[in-house]
C-alpha cells in the first residue's frame, strides 16, 4: 500500500470511533480535546488502517472505474471483471483480478501490530509506505496449508518524522475455516 | 484519566465488555469507516455461497478496535506506545466479546500489558500485548 495524502480529518475519526461502539469525546469534540492531555482530537489506536480510503488502487474497494466487483448483486458472483476498455493502460488483468480478490477462500488477517511514535491528530497529513517483511508456511487444523506473509507499514508526517509503524501479517488458507 | 505506576501491580486485569450482541450493522459501519469492503464482512450470498462461510463475520480489525477501546480507556488517550493482536477466531454477528488487559509489568514510566479477547463462549478470538505510558 502506498499512500500519498492521509488527511486526519475530524468527521472521518468520528466515524471510525462510532464504528467500534467508542463514544469517547476525545474523538470528536475539539474543545474538550483541546483541554486535555492530548491537546486536540486524536486517532484511535487502529485508526490508521482507514487510509486504505486513501489508496487509489485498494483492492477491497468496489472500483468506479469499470472494473467489476466480486460481491454480490442479482447473482452471489465471485472474482469476477466486466472487460476493461482496450485503452487502459493499468496493469494485465490477471494481476488486476488477483489484487481485487483477497476474500474467498483466500486471504484473512491473521495478525496486526502497532507502534506509536505519537498518535496522529487532526490536522495531520500523513504518508504511508509499505514494504513486504517476511513470508513463512504451516499447515493448520481447521484450514489446511497457511501461508503468512508479512508487511510493514510506515506513516509519517507532514515533517517527514514517523507516527506510527504498523506490521500487518496475513494468510491465505488453502479452504475457508472450518467452524467446527 | 491516566494510570499511576506506584498504583500499578503486576497481575492487576481491568474488563469491558465491548460488544453485546454484535449487530450486522455494526460490520457494515466498521467498513464504511475502515474503507475495507471485502464482501466476506457485509455480504451474505458472497460470504455463503461464494467464501463458503456459514455467514458474513467481522473485520478482524474491528475486533482489534474493539479491543482497543478497552485499552485506551484503562490506560488513557494518547498514551499507548505499543498494541499488537493475533486474531485467533472468528468474530460472528450475535458475538458478545469481553476484552480484558492483565499488567505484566512497570517500569522506567511505562506498564505492559496481556490482552485477550474471548466470545460469549470463551473461546479466544484475539490476544496480544500493549504497551502504555503511566505517570
Amino acid at each position: 500500500m502506498a499512500v500519498d495524502k492521509f488527511s486526519i480529518e475530524a468527521s472521518h475519526i468520528m466515524m471510525f470511533a462510532r464504528s467500534i461502539g467508542d463514544g469517547n469525546q476525545i474523538y470528536y469534540d475539539k474543545d474538550y480535546a483541546a483541554n486535555a492531555e492530548p491537546g486536540a482530537i486524536i486517532a484511535p489506536p487502529t485508526f490508521v488502517q482507514a487510509s486504505a480510503q486513501f489508496d487509489p488502487t485498494y483492492g477491497l474497494r468496489p472500483g468506479i472505474d469499470g472494473i467489476g466487483w466480486m460481491g454480490s448483486g442479482s447473482n452471489p458472483t465471485s472474482a469476477i471483471r466486466r472487460e476493461a476498455p482496450k485503452s487502459e493502460e493499468s496493469g494485465s488483468g490477471e494481476d488486476e483480478r488477483k489484487k481485487r480478490q483477497g476474500g474467498g477462500g483466500g486471504g484473512l488477517h491473521a495478525e496486526q501490530r502497532y507502534v506509536y511514535h505519537r498518535h496522529p491528530k487532526v490536522g495531520d497529513v500523513l504518508t504511508a509506505s509499505s514494504r513486504p517483511g517476511e513470508t513463512w508456511e504451516r499447515v493448520g487444523r481447521r484450514s489446511g496449508k497457511l501461508v503468512f506473509r508479512e508487511s510493514v507499514t510506515e506513516y509519517r508526517d507532514q515533517n517527514g518524522e514517523l507516527v506510527v509503524t504498523a506490521i500487518s501479517v496475513g494468510v491465505s488458507t488453502e479452504r475457508p475455516v472450518d467452524q467446527k | 484519566m491516566t494510570l499511576k505506576a506506584s498504583e500499578l501491580n503486576v497481575g492487576d486485569t481491568y474488563t469491558e465488555t465491548v460488544v453485546e450482541d454484535l449487530k450486522r450493522t455494526q460490520i457494515v459501519m466498521y467498513a464504511g469507516a475502515s474503507g475495507d469492503y471485502n464482501p466476506v464482512h457485509t455480504d451474505e450470498p458472497f460470504a455463503t455461497k461464494v467464501a463458503g462461510y456459514p455467514t458474513v463475520f467481522a473485520h478482524g480489525m474491528l475486533t482489534m478496535g474493539l479491543t482497543g477501546r478497552m485499552l485506551t480507556n484503562y490506560v488513557g488517550d494518547g498514551r499507548l506506545t505499543e498494541f499488537g493482536v493475533r486474531f485467533t477466531s472468528q468474530v460472528f454477528p450475535g458475538d458478545t466479546l469481553q476484552s480484558t488487559a492483565t499488567v505484566e509489568s512497570v517500569e522506567n514510566g511505562l506498564v505492559s500489558l496481556t490482552v485477550s479477547t474471548t466470545n460469549q463462549d470463551g473461546v479466544e478470538v484475539a490476544k496480544g500485548t500493549a504497551q502504555a505510558r503511566v505517570d
